[in-house]
């Protein structure tokens, strides 16, 4: 089971705008209120109103500041979640089998009946992914919604992920990045969309779609004025601009 | 990563009593009667509390045994394994030592060698993790075998042996701090490459993603004891090298437990260290190393 | 390898769903709220709604800790130790009301001024006011004086429409947005998709702001801009744009003033020039004679003098030409280099004018003449704190609507659009009502529209008629009240004592004041006859919030989930450029305490009180509850609450009887109603016949009401005018030199009040706030998914301040006003104007507040910036203390602040601390 599948038929995914998303936190609440009652145990939280709330959290937004060569500091958003690894450790390192990557789709899930809350697949995975859920033991992951994406009981326009569905400024995007033609592969083609720490050597799924180029104002050819307000006086200018009507 | 007591017993407990198991298992030592039961018994000792151990890291422990399915991936399961194989099959050596049955000593042979393949199966399952580049290099499993055949070696009483191994182990000690301390540097991720904005300039974290703290920052994220790395160090290099293997010149009991406790202190030590001086990548959304 | 687990993808989520309203902030999201069992388990935005089409924000996401904290009220409470010291008992609910009928009844009958009834969040406004009306007091508002009035008033006054709420970029067609100065606004979700749309098209978003966050992060462009100086900025564009000839002068000259003439000298200098039959009049291009201004096939001359008197055209050219606005004049001040300024005004002209766009869809104008197509200028702005909650806000709204006239983009396709039922212009609006008589109702409502000073709330004696001495020569056109000024102005009898404060929904012991610290001693503060200063407090809240110590009385609120709600269009409705809308809330589940909804309350009391409206012939209640309310409720003939689904069938939109079953009509619709705009009546509202008539019919006019955009306003200059001792009714002395400035007819600018004085002082460092798009203001720190994310609040420090005084990650930062001091965390941030420090908003907590430990990092880090503001402006050596606020309109100068900043070092408890209060509900365990 932990093994990974050498192919998957689909390679399901998020393609994320960095160039769209204002950081307002609503695919995080989104995905929290969709998973608190969704596949597997609630994402519990420990002393949600005392002095040192806690909790667990499939996707979280940061928020990064970056200093180009020239212009000013940018701010962006970035939100973190699982990116579904086509050869993810996290899966590998698995002892129970309770961590698998779907045949069907290439979703990585965690089979929480079988999980023994090691955490050893959170330790595999680069990028933050996964969340130990203190009070069920198990470990808790991004699920691309599977719960929703296939749900027949949805209408068919819903049956996408909750923080996909939820986020205001459509920044986040579902498909199937096998499928050259489908949205999220031309958009991340169009727009260079990219994968985290290729290096790592865990070849996302997900693409993050960069900002695009900031502060270069276009070569705006600045406005000529009518004549010379000073020499012809407003009278001058009053008859220029009249007599254009 | 966070020093969880359950995983620094765990790895240091069952790889001494495993290195001792090694020892006994081929019979560099061959005791017999009550010695025999002392000897074995503390080797299947150390080796069942740091099994035990592990289980407290567990968030569902009654699904342990689960956890032996997926060998052919996973080096945890493979540990899994290889432990209960260890120790099932040295156990009618044990027993043969223990009441002088005589039995042949073949198996205790293959038995040494599982013991052995056990702390590399433990030493794998950290070594694996390329997200933790100071423990993703081949010279971890190397420490663990040496950590795990000194610390034999001493239970074992063999002072010449384990004064060897000291060091060695001293020198392989060296070697992890001098390669890990570059590891994270070499594998060259940093908060740009996390973030794939190292293409518009130099990236700082403005705001965390939450304020409140979370299972990744708790467990992957441990910043706290690294200030004292240096010091500990060098407690760790005292206690668990220089130490023991100054005691093992001298003669006699005393000094092999005055050793074994020195080398265990210092193996703690080490342990603690190997844990909270290892930087997760994920450090990097954070800011944090 | 072994076979994959099955598991089930088609779980039915749940048992049933309801629709109806979010109501975490003022935008108002449709929501399917998912029930299981007969318990809320999951909420998700309604797709069919016209504000969100589906989506959620961060807030309406988890709405579901919002119906389940531990901090809702659970029963009416009644003082009985020392006020502010949390003494309470649970009453009755008979107890409660016939407590507070007992406190009200007597002021009714002798002085029912000594009644203050203001209101904070509160989405019922044209309800909460119609039942002020008919207890008779003048002292109504709601949360608008604080809020934003500057830019609802200089919109109406200059377009009759603002941004917010009235009106929106044609976000489908517009290819360069300008926002000014927002963070969040109250169009939040609306607002991320328009802004998605832009983004997905690759059209262009410039940020002005001096913060770089969110909606301005994304943005293509920033200009940082030093706080306060966006009027110069904007002015500056207006000069560039002059000075190129680039502005839609067919546009000025049709659809605004441009064309009127102003009396140059004489007793009406400086008016709008008017005819015999007391009209203004333009001068006809074709026959150089005076025509009237909506005359057929007029084409007004804005070059014209007529009888001396020249165009309100030519006053503004005149004024804006000036060198004093030309960019490298104004650079400095505005932290903008002036090459930038003009390369924004040349890619404002470009936009508009080189990629202006053109819709077959024909027209008719007011005047009669068709048109075959509708031009587009896909220019649009959208602004709001940012400009307007500064002392010069109004005037700087003013500018930014003048920008868009000159280039012609409102009411444009590709420009910005307004929202049924606006456009309505001043003259549309009410003037406020305020004079009182014992045991009777106000003639009308307590807020409007000032045209001249003969409108102000005024007594007979000169005196404010006014408890926030709205309607005053100190803040003539304060349409929304002063809610900033309630309390302090109660405390100190200025202008007079009154008796009982009820308050609904304002959480103005925190966050929501200036001053709070001192706010909380004015709400305790005894007199020499050891009785309280303002005698009693009745306060309706739904969670245990600072405000709950400071009751007498408090009166329990459901949460949204709980109650009926109406947003209306007689209020602030959810309308669309495109259709008219509103909606409802409905009880999706029912209360499991013992807690009201207050509109229901509210009816409840004015049976109580025999309030006109309220009972029937024999003294009976009128109406069952809010909802009975809503659907029978009759406004003007035809007209209520809701517009849809009225008369006996259910059938007429707008205009019809009412219908019984109305309310669950609103409920099988998804819980709102549209009436959509006819595509010939979709831009050029103001001026557009088929608008006008489908606005009268739908109920938004009586008669059509085809306006002027009023570049140079009438009602300002009356003002100016009385200020120059023109006319029968004076301003102090005092307050002339402040509103011959203030209220120039003509856009202007000045520096905010004090900025200058300030930075002289020693106050070099401008100090905002930011609305998290996360956290609705105070209370989203009892949810316990939201506080997670934002539990503590920073001083965010630009790198110049933060490497002169050598700050590191972990220090603390001592910031001093002329108000007093606070000490604070801080962190670094680069994308920040050079010459500000801000914080996010609401984010500090009182200890015991919320149901939250005390020891919550919102009490013990999390902080306010409210400390360091004063009500007040200090005292400029005539004994006068002026509050802090917009001169035309009042609003509060939240974003005024200066401050001077020093470095602390580590420390983990921010200051002020203040003791806990006391709690009024257990602190709160795990979470439901
Ligand atoms: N420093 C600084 N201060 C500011 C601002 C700023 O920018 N900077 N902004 C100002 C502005 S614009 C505003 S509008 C104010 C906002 O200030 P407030 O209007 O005071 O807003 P809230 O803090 O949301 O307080 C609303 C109160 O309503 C209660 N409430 C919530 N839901 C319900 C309900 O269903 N029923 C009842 N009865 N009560 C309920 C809450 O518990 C809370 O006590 O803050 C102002 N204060
Ligand atoms: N999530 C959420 N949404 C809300 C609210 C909330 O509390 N939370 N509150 C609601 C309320 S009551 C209101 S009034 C609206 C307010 O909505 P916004 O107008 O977005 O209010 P603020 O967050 O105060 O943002 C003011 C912005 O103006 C900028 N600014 C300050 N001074 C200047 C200046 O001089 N020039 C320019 N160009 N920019 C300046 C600040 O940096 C900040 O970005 O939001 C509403 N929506
Ligand atoms: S919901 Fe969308 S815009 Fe908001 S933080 Fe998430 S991805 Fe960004
Ligand atoms: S992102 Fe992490 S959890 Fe997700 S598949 Fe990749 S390695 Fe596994
Ligand atoms: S925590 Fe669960 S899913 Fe993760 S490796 Fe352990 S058993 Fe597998
Ligand atoms: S796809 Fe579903 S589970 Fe994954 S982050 Fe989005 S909402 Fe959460
Ligand atoms: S913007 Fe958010 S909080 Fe406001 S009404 Fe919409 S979903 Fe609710
Ligand atoms: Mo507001």
């Amino acid at each position: 089971m932990t093994c990974l599948p050498a192919t998957t038929q689909k390679k399901l995914g998020l393609a994320i705008d960095l160039d769209t998303c204002v950081g307002c936190q609503a695919c995080v609440t989104a995905c929290k209120g969709w998973n608190d009652q969704g596949y597997g145990a609630r994402l519990s939280d420990q002393n949600p109103y005392g002095a040192d709330p806690s909790g667990t959290f499939l996707n979280r937004v940061h928020s990064y500041a970056v200093q180009p060569e020239a212009g000013p500091a940018q701010t962006i958003n970035f939100p973190r979640s699982c990116l579904h690894c086509d050869d993810a450790p996290c899966v590998t390192v698995c002892p129970t089998g309770a961590s698998y990557k779907r045949t069907e789709d290439g979703i990585v899930l965690v089979n929480e009946d079988a999980c023994i809350g090691c955490g050893l697949c959170a330790w595999a995975c680069p990028y933050g992914a996964r969340e130990l859920d203190q009070a069920a033991g198990v470990m808790k992951k991004c699920t691309l919604c599977v719960d929703r994406i296939y749900n027949e009981t949805l209408p068919e326009e819903d049956r996408e992920p909750a923080c996909v569905r939820g986020c205001p400024t459509g920044a986040r995007h579902f498909g199937d990045f096998s499928d050259p033609d489908s949205k999220v592969s031309r958009l991340s083609a169009e727009r260079g969309g990219y994968a985290l720490m290729p290096d790592m050597g865990t070849k996302p799924v997900n693409r993050y779609l960069p900002p695009r180029k900031k502060d270069h104002p276009q070569e705006a050819s600045l406005l000529a004025p009518l004549l010379d307000i000073k020499a012809s006086g407003f009278a001058g200018w009053l008859d220029k601009i009249l007599g254009k009507i | 990563m966070h020093p969880a007591p359950s995983v620094i017993i765990f790895s240091v407990f069952s790889g001494m009593g495993f290195g001792l198991l090694a020892f006994l298992g081929a019979g560099v030592v061959t005791p017999s009667g009550w010695a025999a039961f002392l000897w074995w018994g503390l080797g299947y000792g150390l080796a069942v509390v740091g099994l035990l151990a592990s289980t407290f890291h567990l968030g569902n422990p009654q699904r342990a045994l689960l956890a032996f399915t997926q060998w052919r991936s996973s080096w945890l399961s493979r540990e899994a394994w290889a432990s209960v194989a260890t120790l099932l099959l040295l156990a009618p050596v044990a027993l043969s030592d223990w009441l002088a049955l005589g039995w042949p000593r073949g198996i205790g042979f293959i038995g040494a060698v599982l013991a052995l393949g056990t702390v590399f199966t433990t030493s794998m399952i950290y070594t694996q993790i390329k997200a933790v580049p100071r423990w993703h290099h081949p010279v971890t499993p190397l420490m663990f075998m040496v950590f795990s055949l000194t610390g034999g070696a001493i239970l074992a009483g063999q002072h010449l042996l384990a004064a060897v191994l000291c060091v060695a182990l001293g020198a392989v000690l060296l070697a992890v701090y001098r390669i890990g301390d570059g590891q994270f540097a070499r594998a060259g991720q940093t908060m740009g490459t996390a973030t794939g904005l190292d293409r518009i300039g130099e990236v700082a974290v403005f705001e965390q993603a939450h304020t409140a703290g979370n299972y990744l920052l708790r467990e992957m994220i441990y910043v706290v004891g690294r200030k004292h790395a240096t010091k500990l160090r060098r407690i760790a290099f005292a206690l668990a090298v220089v130490l023991p293997a100054l005691l093992l010149l001298g003669h006699g009991l005393p000094f092999v437990v005055l050793a074994a406790i020195s080398h265990l202190t210092g193996a703690l030590a080490a342990r603690w260290l190997f844990f909270a001086e290892a930087e997760h990548v994920v450090g990097l959304y954070y800011g944090k190393r | 390898m072994t076979v994959q687990p099955k598991i089930e993808t088609s779980r039915p989520i749940a048992d049933e769903v309801r629709k109806t309203t979010c109501y975490m902030c003022a935008c108002r999201c449709g929501i399917n709220v998912h029930l299981t069992s007969g318990k809320v388990s999951y909420i998700e935005g309604n797709r069919d709604h016209p504000v969100n089409k589906g989506v959620l924000c961060a807030k309406g996401a988890s709405g579901i800790m919002q119906v389940t904290a531990p901090s809702r009220l659970r029963a009416p409470l009644k003082r009985v130790g020392p006020r502010g010291s949390g003494a309470f008992e649970e009453i009755s609910w008979d107890e409660a009301l016939a407590l507070a009928v007992s406190w009200m009844k007597p002021l009714r009958e002798t002085a029912p001024e000594k009644l203050a009834f203001f209101t904070g969040r509160d989405q019922s406004q044209s309800f909460t006011g119609w039942w002020a009306q008919a207890f008779g007091t003048p002292n109504y508002a709601a949360h608008g004086g604080f809020c934003s009035v500057n830019m609802a008033a200089g919109g109406i006054y200059t377009i009759g429409g603002a941004f917010w709420e009235f009106g929106q970029p044609d976000w489908e067609r517009t290819k360069l947005f300008v926002l000014f100065g927002v963070a969040e606004d109250h169009d939040s979700n609306p607002i991320k998709i328009g802004l998605g749309k832009l983004k997905a098209r690759g059209a262009r978003v410039i940020g002005v702001n001096p913060i770089r966050t969110g909606y301005n992060a994304v943005a293509d462009d920033w200009l940082g801009i030093n706080p306060g100086t966006d009027g110069l900025l904007i002015l500056s564009l207006i000069h560039c744009l002059l000075e190129a000839g680039k502005v839609d002068l067919d546009y000025l000259a049709k659809f605004t003033n441009a064309g009127l003439l102003v009396v140059e000298e004489g007793p009406e200098k400086g008016l709008i020039a008017k005819n015999a039959e007391s009209q203004p009049f333009v001068i006809d291009r074709k026959t150089g004679m005076p025509a009237p201004w909506d005359g057929k096939g007029v084409d007004p001359d804005l070059g014209a003098s007529y009888q001396g008197n020249r165009t309100v055209f030519q006053h503004m050219a005149e004024r804006y030409l000036s060198p004093d606005y030309a960019p490298e004049a104004v650079a400095a001040r505005c932290g903008i280099p002036a090459p930038r300024i003009r390369a924004l005004a040349a890619e404002l002209a470009r936009v508009a004018f080189d990629e202006a766009i053109e819709l077959a869809q024909p027209w008719t104008d007011f005047r009669g003449n068709r048109h075959e197509t509708m031009t587009g200028r896909p220019v649009s702005f959208h602004a709001m704190r940012g400009i307007s909650a500064h002392s010069n806000g109004f005037q700087t709204a003013r500018a930014l609507h003048l920008l868009q006239i000159v280039l012609g983009t409102v009411e444009v396709p590709g420009g910005y659009r307004l929202k049924p039922p606006y456009p309505k212009p001043v003259e549309a609006h009410p003037t406020p009502h305020f004079v009182t008589v014992p045991g009777k109702p106000l003639s009308g409502p307590h807020l409007g529209y000032v045209r001249g000073p003969e409108n102000l709330a005024l007594r007979e004696d000169g005196s404010p008629a006014r408890i926030d001495k709205a309607f005053t020569w100190e803040n003539p056109f304060s349409a929304h009240g002063l809610m900033h000024m309630l309390i302090p102005n109660a405390h100190a009898g200025d202008p007079y004592r009154i008796d009982t404060l009820f308050l609904y929904m304002a959480n103005m012991a925190w966050n929501s004041s200036m001053n709070s610290a001192r706010v909380m001693e004015m709400l305790t503060d005894k007199g020499e006859d050891g009785e309280y200063i303002i005698p009693r407090i009745i306060y309706s809240d739904a969670y245990a919030s600072e405000m709950v110590a400071y009751a007498d009385l408090i009166l329990p609120d459901t949460t949204y989930l709980e109650r009926h709600d109406c947003i209306s269009l007689l209020d602030r409705p959810i309308s669309e450029p495109d259709a008219a809308g509103d909606s409802i809330r409905w009880p999706v589940v029912e209360p499991d305490r013992d807690v009201r909804p207050f509109q229901s309350v509210l009816l409840d009391l004015g049976a109580r009180l025999g309030l006109a409206p309220m009972v029937k012939e024999d003294g009976s209640p009128r109406y069952k509850d809010y909802a009975d309310y809503i659907v029978t409720h009759i406004r003007r003939p035809g007209v209520g609450p809701l517009i849809g689904f009225r008369g006996a069938d259910g059938l007429a939109t707008g205009r019809g009887g009412a219908n019984p079953d109305q309310m669950q009509a609103y409920i099988d619709n998804g819980g709102f109603y549209q009436a959509h705009v006819p595509a010939e009546a979709s831009f050029y509202k103001p001026w557009n016949a088929a608008y006008q008539d489908w606005a009268v019919a739908t109920s938004f006019y009586e008669v059509p009401q085809p306006y002027l955009f009023s570049i140079w306003s009438e009602p300002m200059r009356k003002f100016q005018m009385a200020a120059e001792g023109l006319g029968a009714i004076q301003p102090p002395d005092h307050l002339r030199a402040r509103l011959k400035q203030a209220m120039d007819p003509l856009p202007t600018w000045y520096p905010p009040f004090g900025d200058q004085e300030a930075a002289g002082w020693g106050y070099p460092v401008h100090a905002l706030t930011q609305r998290p798009m996360d956290m609705y203001h105070s209370w989203g720190s009892q949810n316990a998914w939201l506080r997670q994310i934002r539990g503590k609040n920073y001083l965010y420090v630009p790198t110049k301040i933060w490497a002169e005084h050598g700050f590191q990650d972990g220090d603390y930062a001592r910031v001093i006003s002329p108000n007093g001091g606070i000490t604070v965390p801080v962190a670094h941030m680069a994308a920040l104007n050079e010459n500000t420090v801000w914080t996010w908003n609401a984010i500090g907590k009182r200890k015991g507040a919320w149901a939250l430990d005390e020891g919550a990092t919102e009490a013990t880090e999390g902080f306010l910036l409210n400390h360091l503001i004063s009500e007040l402006l200090p005292d400029k050596g005539d004994g006068q203390r002026l509050s802090n606020s917009d001169p035309v309109t009042g609003q509060a100068a939240w974003f005024d602040l200066r401050v001077r900043i020093e470095r602390v070092g580590p420390k983990d408890q921010s200051e002020p601390s203040f003791p806990p209060i006391p709690r009024v509900v257990p602190k709160g365990e795990d979470r439901a």
